[in-house]
């Protein structure tokens, strides 16, 4: 089995009932990488993860690991790692305890399990905690202790379910940040489920967009983000703006915006003339200025204007429809205010037909 | 560190310098009855049995109240009290244990535990006499489960050695309220074991039996050995049930009691009291094991 296969879901089936929450889905990822499942609550995601852990029976499907097939295989003989939202973490045993746990039960000795300990300890950044006990612990120090506690046994796959969910925003960027980093160092294959958005768009190498229980879009965060596969990836990952349209020339690929005849990007086909179409763009691709490869400007009326630190967002009437438009803070400039009139430049290239 | 406790008076209301206003905190009120009750009922009467067993019949100060406990016939009392109250509530605990975890940890249906818990709740509170009515007609010498046994399936109990009017018939009758007393109890601790705990555990590798060993049984232990001491005193304090089934054929310290303050002819209100302080030494004893253990559960449950 190859590195590129390294975990490998085939027709992956989960039924309750009448209710299917997972429909056949099927991927590949290689050793190493970093894999986000991403989508709203009830998309089926955890549910692939807790099939994957053994937590959950499919239905119909298989999975593979490193070759093996482990569908059928007990948790406690997968040699995988999870970390939970809620941390786990043995109320009982204190931290070097809970991180020697996987060890103990594999029968490792003692003084393994001590150097072991350590080396986590250190990996995470919290040496000489190892006597004290969870409750003792901030929400941040617990889930890297569930980190490390889950990598200890040296698994194959590492799953993350939503494992910064429970912490603060600013506990979350820096702790997926050492996650990421700490992933990388080990190099071991990673599954991450989360409904964030910009968690997943920042650490992972591979991002599947998951909706009601199927896959909408699999792919590194760049084309997810800029070439999003269907109208669910386009308006679940990232902010955007949706203008209508109308097609003047399928042949010449061009269509009506705003009174503006305008050249698309790839038309897809079977769209015929007058046929109504949803152009979408995201707000930092809108801008109040000219740019080098604006080619449309439209009228428009400021109707809000929010203040989001290193970006100031200006909510946009465009001639009855409303339009997101990012520009980065500029200390030196005084912000527009409600009720200006404005300009709304942007490029055709960057605006993406909705797919149906 | 706590922070103060904040006034809930309104500014209009602040009192003027020097001349503070002395409120009537109405959620005194909502606890006083309680508070009433356990003065009249409890505190009162254990300072009276406490100062009673220092004084003899001529009402001066003494301590043959105490020596007296140090017979054999009382000695042997407390002796038998203790193994009923420790076999009753040790049994009534394991068995109490299992079942709660069959019916929250297992795959049951909803409605057994839900069934379960209200039969619980009813049958904890059943003693006294009607429970040995109850217990004297299934399981007496004519009992119907007696029959029952007897003329179907050919087993005679009595010729088998058990009577319900011995030790094992009284802890027999006690399991009766000792198990459902367990399983309203323990039911909160074995709902506080987290799935993810037992989840995290398998993936680490660990079986279902290395779960408990390392994690669930000693999770649940501070609130077994917490239940146990409360168990074991609620036995110990049992009088209505003992009476009324073994009469005085079973010598436990509350028949003795019954009989030293009833005014028969063992009547020593003196040594009823020195035997009522005797009970509530190791009654207390039991309920600060309970104190001290469930204070360290609660630490780990934070």
């Amino acid at each position: 089995m190859s590195d590129e296969h390294f975990l490998r879901v085939e027709n992956l089936t989960k039924t309750y009932g009448t209710t299917t929450v997972v429909k056949g889905v099927s991927f590949d990822f290689a050793k190493g990488e970093f894999i986000s499942l991403l989508g709203p609550s009830g998309c089926g995601k955890t549910t692939i993860l807790r099939m994957i852990a053994g937590f959950e029976t499919p239905s119909r499907g298989s999975i593979t690991v490193d070759g093996e097939n482990i569908t059928a295989i007990p948790p406690n003989q997968r040699r995988l790692g999870m970390v939970f939202q809620a941390y786990a973490l043995f109320p009982n045993l204190n931290v070097g305890d809970n991180i020697a746990f996987g060890l103990k039960v594999a029968g490792i000795g003692r003084d393994e399990r001590r150097t072991r300990v350590e080396e986590m300890l250190k990996l995470i950044g919290l040496p000489g905690y190892d006597k004290r006990f969870p409750y003792e612990l901030s929400g941040g120090q617990q889930q890297r202790v569930a980190l490390a506690r889950a990598i200890a046994p040296r698994p194959r796959l590492l799953l993350l379910d939503e494992p910064l969910s429970a912490l603060d925003a600013k506990i979350r960027v820096s702790l997926r940040q050492e996650i990421r980093a700490i992933q990388r160092e080990l190099g071991i294959t990673t599954v991450f489920v989360t409904h964030d958005q910009e968690e997943a768009l920042s650490i992972s190498d591979r991002i599947v967009v998951m909706n009601a229980g199927d896959i909408e879009q699999l792919g590194t965060p760049h084309d997810i983000y800029n070439r999003p596969a269907t109208r669910f990836a386009a308006t679940f990952v990232g902010q955007l703006n949706t203008l209508p349209a109308r097609i003047s020339d399928a042949a010449a690929g061009q269509a009506n915006l705003g009174g503006r005849t305008i050249t698309l990007p790839g038309l897809p086909s079977g769209i015929v003339n007058g046929a109504e179409i949803g152009l979408a763009i995201r707000p930092e691709m809108l801008s109040p200025v000219p740019r080098a490869e604006s080619d449309i400007s439209l009228d428009g009326t400021i109707h809000d204007v929010s203040f989001l630190g290193s970006v100031v967002r200006l909510r946009v009437d465009l001639q009855g429809t409303m339009v997101n438009v990012d520009t980065f803070n500029d200390q030196s400039a005084v912000p527009p205010s409600r009720g200006d009139a404005v300009a709304v430049h942007m490029a055709s290239r960057d605006l993406m037909i909705l797919p149906r | 560190m706590r922070a103060p406790p904040q006034s809930r008076r309104t500014m209009t209301e602040i009192p003027a310098p020097g001349r503070p206003i002395r409120r009537l905190n109405l959620e005194w009120l909502g606890v006083a009855p309680f508070i009433i009750f356990a003065v009249m009922f409890l505190i009162l009467p254990t300072l009276y049995l406490v100062s009673a067993a220092f004084v003899g019949r001529d009402g001066q100060l003494t301590f043959d109240n105490i020596a007296g406990l140090f017979t054999d016939q009382i000695l042997a009392a407390y002796w038998i009290s203790i193994r009923i109250s420790a076999t009753s509530a040790g049994i009534g605990a394991i068995a109490g244990l299992a079942i709660t975890l069959a019916i929250i940890r297992g795959r049951l249906p909803d409605a057994l535990r839900s069934a379960i818990m209200t039969f619980s709740g009813v049958a904890s509170n059943f003693a006294g006499v009607p429970l040995a009515f109850a217990f004297i007609s299934t399981l007496g010498r004519l009992g119907l489960v007696t029959i029952i046994l007897k003329a179907l399936f050919d087993i005679d109990i009595y010729r088998a050695g058990f009577n319900i009017l011995s030790f094992w018939g009284l802890t027999l009758t006690y399991l009766y309220f000792q198990i459902p007393l367990m399983i309203l109890m323990i039911a909160p601790a074995v709902d506080g074991l987290k799935r993810e705990w037992s989840e995290a555990a398998q993936t680490l590798g660990a079986s279902s039996w290395q779960f408990w060993r390392h994690v669930g049984f000693p999770i649940l232990w501070p609130s077994f050995l917490g239940t146990l001491s409360l168990l074991f005193a609620n036995a110990f304090g049992a009088i209505a049930t003992a009476y009324a089934l073994t009469g005085s054929s079973l010598n436990i310290v509350p028949i003795l009691l019954y009989a030293q303050i009833r005014g028969d002819a063992l009547q020593n209100p003196g040594l009823g009291a020195a035997l009522a302080l005797g009970m509530i030494v190791i009654t207390a004893c039991a309920n600060i094991i309970y104190l001290v253990i469930s204070a360290r559960a609660e630490r780990w449950m934070r």
